[in-house]
């Protein structure tokens, strides 16, 4: 509800009636526009900042030791709104030197054609082994192109660095005893 | 080479300059395309098109790239897929006056620039001659009568659309062009009652104009911009009007009417409309150029034959008719070109009017003012010239 009392209205001048005063310091405005440098960001030689934080194309990734990260608990794959991942578990072989994680994936493909880019996989993700990382642009010329399989994903995704090695911990830990006991 | 120019016959001598001067308006037509995108993209804060080039020109070091982002090559590509896109003719229109309107469109466009001189040469006297396709006498009134014309295609072409929003578009490009005219013409009156002192030969020819602007002394060498500011601010604001630039765009229209009289036109025939409307707007510049800015004179207080005399000391090559002519031309074009580019600034700082709008500031406003202004500069010229 309104309080108080309206503002009121000045009748206007002489000058304003001609209008001609307001479209001088209108030409003013547009002046200074046109003089000024150009906001446009000229994309494909021009590339924008990536804020951190950026939700780009989901990557898988590997710990600095090269191992893979993801232990196909198809956690994501449930949790995706627009079903785009789809996860066949595998075995890792029990002498293989991270034989003690037991399952990686054996395929694991994103379809960039579903993928709405939530980022919800990345963050019901309990190894921390899918990212949404800077990548923004995603092309092809055919659906199959559009689905990223395993290796691909390996590919954009990287390596990331990791403050846990949950998995070595776990590893010593059954040779040596638990130090944190 | 002049004598040969000379023995020509004057019919072909007519069709050669007209040629040469068609050839001079239509660039500048595509170029005034490309200079309202740059125009409108710098205004808004964008680099405006910049990426079309041809390969052979992409070799060039530093001209090349410069060409490109000054976007020349996307008037050639806007240019082609006009030509090239396929002209469609919808069912439900008349198809001879839908076909006649574009092509009444140009003719009054390039019609007008035969009456319009475009630069001067020195003769041997030292007499400055204006070089025009006809310098004739009725001068302004052929512009007037014959660029009034144009409104005939677009009300052509709106009736001949059979739909609603070109029939409103035409009718409005008819009723904004009588609201307009009248105070058109009779803002410029007043500068042919003081160019016509007694004693003088009476013309309405443009040279006149000049010739006046060109004087010595102080109230002699000042541009008519300065002598009657109100004429001139009549004349321009009416030249929006009669050109359908922004902010009186009521013929286009293209925030209610779609695209007004050339909603159902597309390919070549609207590009004909488009050209027609360029032309229209350098005609329009320059017989303002003409009448308020000096014309062909470099400054105000500094005539074309100042110039010529200070050049002529440098060098006497300089001041052959041929040097003085292209010179003259230059600083004609050049004013004409600011002139356009200011139509294009206004455009995108002015918003624009509502129909009832551009009617009241015609009727209520202009016209009255006109004609204060016609019996003000009357009164003052019968005063000063009779003395």
């Amino acid at each position: 509800m309104a309080t108080g009392t309206p503002l009121e209205r000045k009748p206007l001048t002489f000058a304003e009636r001609t209008y001609v005063p307001q479209i001088v310091s209108g030409l003013k405005t547009t002046w200074k526009h046109l003089v000024k440098p150009k906001e446009t960001l000229e994309y494909p030689e021009q590339r924008p900042a990536i804020p951190v934080g950026y939700r780009g194309v989901p990557t898988l990734v590997k710990d600095p030791n090269g191992r893979e990260k993801c232990v196909s608990c198809q956690l994501c794959e449930f949790v995706c709104p627009p079903k785009a991942i789809r996860i066949t578990p595998g075995e890792i072989a029990p002498d293989a030197p991270t034989g003690h994680v037991e399952k990686a994936p054996k395929e694991f493909e994103i379809d960039m054609l579903r993928c709405i880019y939530c980022g919800m996989c990345q963050e019901v993700c309990p190894e921390e082994a899918i990212w949404l990382q800077n990548q923004f642009s995603m092309t092809g010329y055919t659906r199959e192109e559009m689905v990223n399989n395993k290796a691909r994903l390996y590919e954009i995704g990287g390596t990331l660095p990791d403050s846990h090695f949950k998995w070595d911990k776990k590893k010593s830990a059954e040779t040596h005893g638990n130090d944190r006991h | 080479m002049i004598e040969l120019w000379q023995n020509l016959h004057p019919v072909v001598q007519g069709v050669l300059k007209g040629l040469a001067v068609i050839m001079v308006i239509f660039p500048i037509g595509g170029a005034c395309s490309m200079a309202e995108r740059k125009v409108s993209a710098w205004i808004q804060g964008r680099p405006g098109p910049n990426r079309a080039i041809v390969p052979w020109v992409s070799w060039i070091p530093v001209v090349g790239p410069f060409l490109q982002r000054l976007g020349i090559f996307h008037v050639m590509a806007d240019g082609g897929k006009m030509l090239f896109k396929e002209d469609a003719l919808p069912g439900h229109v008349n198809k001879f006056y839908f076909v006649l309107a574009p092509i009444v469109a140009m003719m009054p466009a390039l019609t007008t620039v035969t009456a319009v001189p475009f630069g001067a040469y020195l003769d041997e006297a030292g007499k400055v001659i204006p070089i025009a396709l006809a310098n004739v006498d009725i001068g302004l009134l052929a512009v007037f009568a014959v660029s009034s014309l144009g409104v005939y295609s677009l009300i052509l072409a709106g009736w001949a659309s059979n739909s609603k929003y070109p029939f409103l578009g035409g009718v409005r490009a008819s009723a904004q062009l009588i609201s307009y005219e009248l105070s058109m013409t009779l803002s410029i009156v007043p500068l042919f009652l003081w160019v016509n002192a007694p004693g003088l030969e009476a013309t309405l020819g443009l040279g006149r104009l000049v010739e006046f602007q060109s004087q010595p002394g102080f109230l002699g060498g000042m541009w008519f911009i300065f002598l009657m500011p109100v004429s001139a601010f009549i004349f321009i604001t009416a030249l929006f009007a009669e050109t359908n630039r922004q902010p009186f765009d009521m013929p286009e229209s293209e925030a209610d009417l779609v695209g007004g009289f050339h909603t159902e036109y597309g390919a070549f025939k609207w590009g004909l409309f488009f050209v027609a409307e360029y032309a229209h707007m350098v005609i329009g510049s320059g017989v303002f150029t003409l009448m308020f800015l000096g014309g062909w004179n470099p400054l105000p207080w500094v005539s074309l034959a100042d110039l010529v005399g200070w050049l002529s000391a440098l060098s006497p090559l300089l001041a052959h008719p041929i040097a003085v002519g292209l010179l003259s031309i230059g600083i004609f074009l050049g004013k004409v070109l600011a002139l356009i580019f200011f139509f294009m600034w206004v455009r995108w700082t002015v918003p624009r009017f509502r129909y009832d709008q551009v009617m009241e500031l015609g009727w209520k406003k202009l016209l009255p003012l006109s004609i204060a202004n016609l019996v003000f500069y009357a009164i003052a010229i019968a005063v000063i010239q009779t003395k």
